[in-house]
């Protein structure tokens, strides 16, 4: 089964750290460990998203601005 | 004309505070809710309920077509705006007008006015309320900084008109400072805002910030004392007071005084509160901001005057006049509020959601808890961490202390991590039973006594 990238907290899943920069990672894109694949809202309170496995990024299975519950998979690596 | 149906445009305890306030003046409820607050409180408390939107505050609780939408279906005769949200926005408060229905707050013009930081000190200016000192306008060269300097008195803060929430200021103690810092903040500004304009205001250290409840009904107004929120974090207020226990008698007659005096001046209708910055050192107190809504800590002015501040504005809202007379308004006692909020003390105050596994809130007359929790409860993460407030009267602050320190004791929230942990610590602080704080006291004093876990 692929590897996935959970979210830690339940809240606001964010691709980019501002609405007007660019994702911080993209599909086909490798990740390392304590790399930030985004940001999950929580109570006004923003919280990085960082990878606790390394690969490559063969998906985003939750969407920009999506509600996410903890658990939840953000990402599946390839 | 009376309200018969009211829609509650907002949510959480607040939304439950206005729910129970409606039924005792027999008013029948509508809370307008978010997908996320299907299952609130509220919604369970309220006649009926209008699902507005998706979770996000933008595409619900800040939609003003979906809330009014939800009034006029629901044949609501009235909007409460509760606190935050939309409840200062003039324009809502003028497209629930448009629309035939009453808002509960003031007219729309008065919102705007006094939501304009200029408009609003010129206000106080002009009803005799004292403002803080600062630079009549921008100041244009090094020796014009000096001369204001002089007539505010030192030390002085150095703000860029393009900068906000604390950024770009400069405080000068003396006038070589002054000279120094004024060109350095003219390029600094420059490059941050791509504006180099600045004003100066005195600096009061370690103020106190003391707000006046007032009431009024277009025409007259009265005060309900006053609060004092000096204890904050990053701006937030985390424990509140009624009355101010900084203030002698006299100077609790002058500041609410002058309360009245503006709120009159503007045919102030509806609860409001005026904010004042308060120097121990000198005895002087600045208007700073007035609030044009129901504020979160207004139960504490609650208990010691036994007024139900959320019952009296929409009263107002439904065309009484004032019922109560400045004389029928008695001080009485003390009382204290805690925020309880679903963050981590012991770690950063992390906000931390979840589900109430128990619940146990303590009972006596002298307690209250305004709260949207019940067990079962999944607190939703979209919004804003109070999930509570806690709020104890004494005939005296001391024994106040020691009552919330107590109801402390006696709450217990299981299921997540919660501030009860840092209002425990505050109860039994020797600077707290002491009344020796100030707005910038908490952080500091956090950084040194930091909250186990």
């Amino acid at each position: 089964m692929a590897e996935q990238i959970v979210s830690p907290l339940p809240g606001t899943f964010y691709r980019k750290p501002s609405p007007d920069e660019p994702n911080f990672k993209n599909e086909g894109d490798t990740v390392a460990v304590g790399d930030v694949i985004g940001l999950v809202e929580v109570m006004k309170t923003f919280n990085e998203v960082k990878a606790d496995k390394a690969g490559t990024i063969a998906s985003f299975v939750a969407d920009n601005e999506e509600a996410v519950m903890a658990g939840q998979p953000l990402v599946e690596l390839g | 004309m009376a309200i018969s149906k009211l829609l509650i445009a907002n949510r959480g305890e607040i939304a439950v505070r206005i729910i129970r306030a409606a039924q005792a003046l027999g008013i029948r409820t509508v809370q307008a809710h978010s997908m996320a607050d299907a299952d609130s409180l509220a919604v369970q408390l309220a006649d009926e309920a209008v699902n507005i939107g998706p979770p996000h505050a933008a595409k619900s609780y800040l939609k003003v077509d979906a809330v009014l939408e939800a009034a006029k279906s629901s044949g609501a005769d009235a909007v409460h705006p509760g606190y935050g949200f939309l409840s200062e926005n003039a324009a809502f408060a003028r497209a629930v007008e448009d629309a035939g229905l009453i808002f509960v707050g003031p007219k729309p013009e008065t919102i705007s006015r006094l939501g304009d930081k200029a408009a609003a000190r010129a206000a106080a200016e002009a009803a005799g309320v004292p403002t803080v000192p600062g630079s009549e306008g921008l100041i244009d060269s090094v020796d014009a900084a000096r001369d204001a300097a002089e007539r505010i008195g030192y030390p002085v803060m150095i703000k860029a008109s393009a900068g906000g929430g604390g950024r770009g200021i400069k405080i000068a103690e003396n006038a070589d400072e002054l000279a120094k810092l004024v060109s350095q903040a003219r390029s600094e500004a420059q490059a941050a805002f791509g504006d180099g304009s600045l004003y100066m205001e005195k600096l009061v250290r370690n103020a106190r910030h003391i707000e006046v409840q007032v009431l009024g009904d277009g025409t007259d107004a009265v005060h309900c004392f006053e609060r004092e929120c000096s204890m904050q974090r990053r701006r937030q207020k985390v424990w509140e007071e009624a009355p101010s226990a900084a203030l002698d008698d006299a100077k609790r007659q002058a500041i609410c005084t002058s309360a009245v005096d503006l709120a009159r001046s503007v045919g102030y209708r509806g609860a409001g509160t005026l904010e004042y910055l308060y120097d121990d050192a000198s005895g002087e107190f600045y208007f700073i901001e007035m609030n044009t809504r129901i504020q979160v800590e207004h139960p504490v002015t609650e208990m010691i005057t036994g007024i139900d501040l959320v019952q009296e504005m929409i009263r107002i809202a439904g065309g009484e006049k004032l019922r109560l007379k400045q004389d029928d308004i008695r001080l009485n006692g003390h009382a204290i509020e805690c925020r309880i909020n679903a963050e981590d003390p012991s770690n950063g105050f992390m906000p931390a959601p979840g589900t109430v596994e128990r619940l146990v809130v303590p009972a006596a007359d002298h307690v209250r808890f305004d709260t949207l929790l019940y067990e079962g409860y999944t607190i939703p993460p979209f919004y804003d961490s109070l999930l509570g407030k806690l709020i104890v009267h004494g005939p005296d602050r001391a024994t106040a202390i020691d009552r919330m320190a107590a109801a402390l004791d006696g709450l217990t929230i299981d299921g997540f991590k919660t501030t009860v942990a840092l209002h425990k610590a505050l109860a039994r602080s020797a600077d707290v039973r002491a009344n020796a704080i100030h707005t910038q006291y908490l952080e500091p004093w956090l950084e040194a006594h930091p909250i186990p876990s």
